[in-house]
C-alpha cells in the first residue's frame, strides 16, 4: 500500500507538535514516530515497506511503526490512492432558531462616516418603511422565535440598531413580554444588546444591571482615536460624551460581562494602545477588534500592508493572552478567546456562520434579513414576520454560502474554521454573499496559526485552562 | 491510541469513532469483554486446551491474527463448528473478502 500526506496544518507549541487536521478540525499530539511518518509522506509518497525500511533505520520497531500508520490513516492524517471524500451532512431544515436579532430602530445619533448601515457601502435601503419597531412587530417577533425553535432549551434575544437606545421603551417591552412567554413555553430566553453608549443613562443602567441584559459598547479607543470616526452629526466627536457613561455603567452593571467592540480603519490600528485604555483605563472585561467591512476604494479602508500591521500587534497581544493564560489569570482579548473557543470544539463549518440557518435579523417592518447587517435590504429579505420564512429564498442563500461551492477555499487548511468569511463583507466586497472573502486569506491563515500555537503550548503546560472552553459560551 | 493524542474535542470523537469502528475485536485470551459490542477472536482459550496445537505445541493463540488460520478451517481441514463450511453450504462465504488481512470485515455471520 503506497501512501501520502492528507489534509493537514503541522503546528508547535510548549514544544510539543501538532497536527490540525483538515476538514474534521481535530487537533492531536504527535510522538516521534508520527512526526517522523509525517515529516517522510510530506515529501512524497511511500509505500508501507519503505516507510517500514527507513523508520526502521531510525531505530524505530515495525510494529509500532505498523501500529503508527495505521492510526494516522484511520484518522485521515495520511491517505491512499485518491484519498478521503469529505461527505457532507445537509443541516435539518427548517433549522430550529437560536438567535433572533431585533434591530428596534434604523435611525442612530451618531454619523460614524463607516457605517455598513448608513455609510457609502450601505446595503439597506430603508425609503418608506418605517424608522422604529413597532410594540406589536417585535412581539411578534418574540413569538416567532419561540414558535421556530423546537428543541432548544434556551434561546437567545439581541436588540441592535441604528442606535438600539433610541427605542428603549420597545426594547423594555419586549423583554418583559419574551420573558412571560418563554416561561409559558418552557424555554429559558436571554438577552443582550449593542450600544453606542450616548443614551446610557442612569435609569437605563439600572434597568440593564437588573434584568443582567449583556452589553457590548461599540468604541474606538482613546478619544482622538475614538472620535476619528464616531462623531455626531454636526462633526463633534462622541468621546466625552460616552467615557463617563461606560464607567458607570461598568460600576454598575455586574450580572453580565461587559465587552467593547472595535472597529479598526486605516487611521485607527493602534491596537494595543486601544486595548490598554478600554481594558485598564476604562475598565471592560473584553475588548474584540474587527477590521472595517467595506469595499477597498474607500480611504478608511485597510489595504494588505495595514492587516499585516494589525496581524503583528494582534500577535503580540495574542502572546500577552497567553502569558495570561498560563498563570490561569483572565486578560479580556476576545478575538483570542472567541477563536481558541473554536479550536477546542474543533469546529468544522459548512457555512461561515448561523446567519440565515440559527440566527435571523428581523428589521423594524418586521422583514427577516438572513442577520443584523442585511436589515432593511429588499435584495436580502428572506420573508415578514407576519408569514415566517421563505424557505426557498432561505435555502437559496445558504447553498450559495456553503463551502463547497466555494472553490478557492477547497484547498485552504483554515476553511474548518473560516468557511469562506462573513456574506456581508464578501456582498460589499464581491458583490455575491456566496464568494470567498480573498482579500483576508493571509490574514486568516495567520491568525488561525497563531492561536493554534497558543492552544498548543497551554494544551502542553497548562491544560486545565481549555476546560474553560468546555462550555458553549452563549453568543 | 498511541501514537496520536487526542487533544481537542472533536480529536476525541475521532477517537471514539475509530475505536468503535476498529477497536471492536478482542482475542479470547485477552480477558473478559469489553463493555461494548465486539468480535470475539480465536476459537480456543488458553485454558481450552485440547482441541488443537501449533507447531510448537502451544495451544494459546491460536487463529490469531484469524486470518492466518481462517482458511484452514472454512477450506482445508475444515471446522464446521467454528466457520461455515465451504464444502456443502456456503461456497461463497469469502466471496468479498479478495485479501483477508484487509477485507477480513467483508465476511459475514451465518444464518442456517
Amino acid at each position: 500500500m503506497t501512501y501520502k500526506a492528507g489534509e493537514y496544518h503541522l503546528f508547535e507549541g510548549g514544544g510539543q507538535e501538532y497536527l490540525y487536521l483538515v476538514p474534521s478540525g481535530g487537533i492531536f499530539a504527535l510522538t516521534d514516530l508520527s512526526s517522523a511518518i509525517i515529516k517522510k509522506l510530506k515529501g512524497g509518497e511511500h509505500t508501507e515497506a519503505e516507510l517500514l525500511s527507513d523508520l526502521a533505520t531510525d531505530g524505530f520497531a515495525s510494529t509500532e511503526i505498523e501500529e503508527a500508520i495505521e492510526e494516522l490513516y484511520q484518522s485521515h492524517a495520511i491517505t491512499s490512492g485518491v484519498g478521503f471524500k469529505a461527505e457532507v451532512q445537509p443541516a435539518p431544515m427548517p433549522f430550529p432558531l437560536q438567535t433572533l436579532v431585533l434591530n428596534v430602530t434604523n435611525q442612530c445619533n451618531l454619523s460614524c462616516k463607516y457605517c455598513y448601515e448608513f455609510g457609502e457601502d450601505r446595503v439597506a435601503t430603508p425609503e418608506g418603511k418605517p424608522k422604529f419597531m413597532s410594540e406589536e412587530t417585535a412581539r411578534a417577533a418574540v413569538d416567532f422565535l419561540l414558535a421556530n425553535s423546537p428543541g432548544r432549551r434556551a434561546v437567545h434575544l439581541t436588540f441592535f440598531g441604528g442606535e438600539t437606545l433610541m427605542n428603549f421603551k420597545v426594547v423594555r417591552s419586549t423583554i418583559e413580554y419574551a420573558r412571560a412567554q418563554a416561561h409559558t413555553a418552557g424555554k429559558y430566553i436571554d438577552f443582550s444588546l449593542t450600544t453606542n453608549a450616548t443614551l446610557l443613562t442612569p435609569q437605563v443602567i439600572e434597568y440593564l444591571a437588573e434584568n443582567g441584559v449583556g452589553v457590548t459598547i461599540s468604541i474606538d479607543g482613546p478619544r482622538e482615536l475614538n472620535d476619528t470616526f464616531r462623531v455626531f452629526n454636526n462633526g463633534q466627536g462622541s468621546y466625552d460624551v460616552i467615557a463617563p457613561r461606560v464607567k458607570e455603567l461598568i460600576t454598575r452593571h455586574k450580572s453580565r460581562p461587559i465587552g467593547a467592540r472595535v472597529t479598526l480603519t486605516s487611521q485607527v490600528v493602534d491596537v494595543k494602545r486601544i486595548f490598554r485604555h478600554l481594558k485598564d483605563e476604562i475598565g471592560f472585561h473584553e475588548v474584540g477588534f474587527a477590521p472595517v467591512t467595506t469595499s477597498p476604494v474607500r480611504l478608511y479602508a485597510i489595504g494588505s500592508d495595514g492587516l499585516n500591521n494589525v496581524l503583528e500587534q494582534f500577535t503580540e497581544l495574542a502572546h500577552e493572552y497567553r502569558d495570561y493564560a498560563l498563570r490561569d489569570e483572565h486578560h479580556g482579548f476576545s478575538n483570542v478567546s472567541d477563536t481558541l473557543q473554536e479550536l477546542h470544539a474543533g469546529i468544522s463549518k459548512a457555512h461561515p456562520c448561523g446567519a440565515g440557518l440559527g440566527l435571523l435579523g428581523i428589521g423594524p417592518s418586521g422583514d427577516i434579513s438572513p442577520c443584523h447587517r442585511f436589515v432593511d435590504s429588499d435584495k436580502h429579505k428572506l420573508g415578514h414576520i407576519s408569514e415566517g420564512v421563505d424557505r426557498t429564498t432561505q435555502a437559496e442563500f445558504l447553498e450559495r454560502g456553503h463551502i463547497q461551492r466555494k472553490v478557492e477555499c477547497h484547498t485552504c487548511w483554515a476553511r474548518p474554521v473560516c468557511s469562506g468569511g462573513c456574506y456581508h463583507e464578501a456582498y460589499v466586497r464581491y458583490g455575491d454573499t456566496g464568494h470567498a472573502n480573498l482579500h483576508y486569506c493571509d490574514w486568516i491563515r495567520g491568525w488561525t496559526h497563531i492561536c493554534l500555537e497558543i492552544y498548543g503550548e497551554l494544551a502542553a503546560r497548562n491544560p486545565k485552562f481549555l476546560e474553560h472552553f468546555d462550555e458553549r459560551k452563549s453568543i | 491510541m498511541k501514537h496520536l493524542r487526542a487533544v481537542n474535542r472533536k480529536a476525541r470523537r475521532i477517537e471514539d469513532y475509530i475505536s468503535s469502528e476498529y477497536g471492536d475485536v478482542f482475542a479470547l485470551q485477552q480477558g473478559p469483554p469489553q463493555n461494548r459490542p465486539h468480535y470475539p477472536m480465536g476459537c480456543s482459550l488458553v485454558f481450552s486446551p485440547g482441541w488443537e496445537v501449533d507447531a510448537t505445541g502451544g495451544t494459546a493463540g491460536l487463529c490469531q491474527p484469524v486470518e492466518r488460520d481462517l482458511y484452514d478451517c472454512y477450506i482445508s481441514c475444515f471446522w464446521p463448528a467454528q466457520v461455515p463450511d465451504h464444502i456443502n453450504n456456503y461456497p461463497d462465504w469469502t466471496s468479498k473478502c479478495a485479501t483477508a488481512t484487509k477485507d477480513w470485515r467483508q465476511i459475514d455471520l451465518v444464518f442456517p
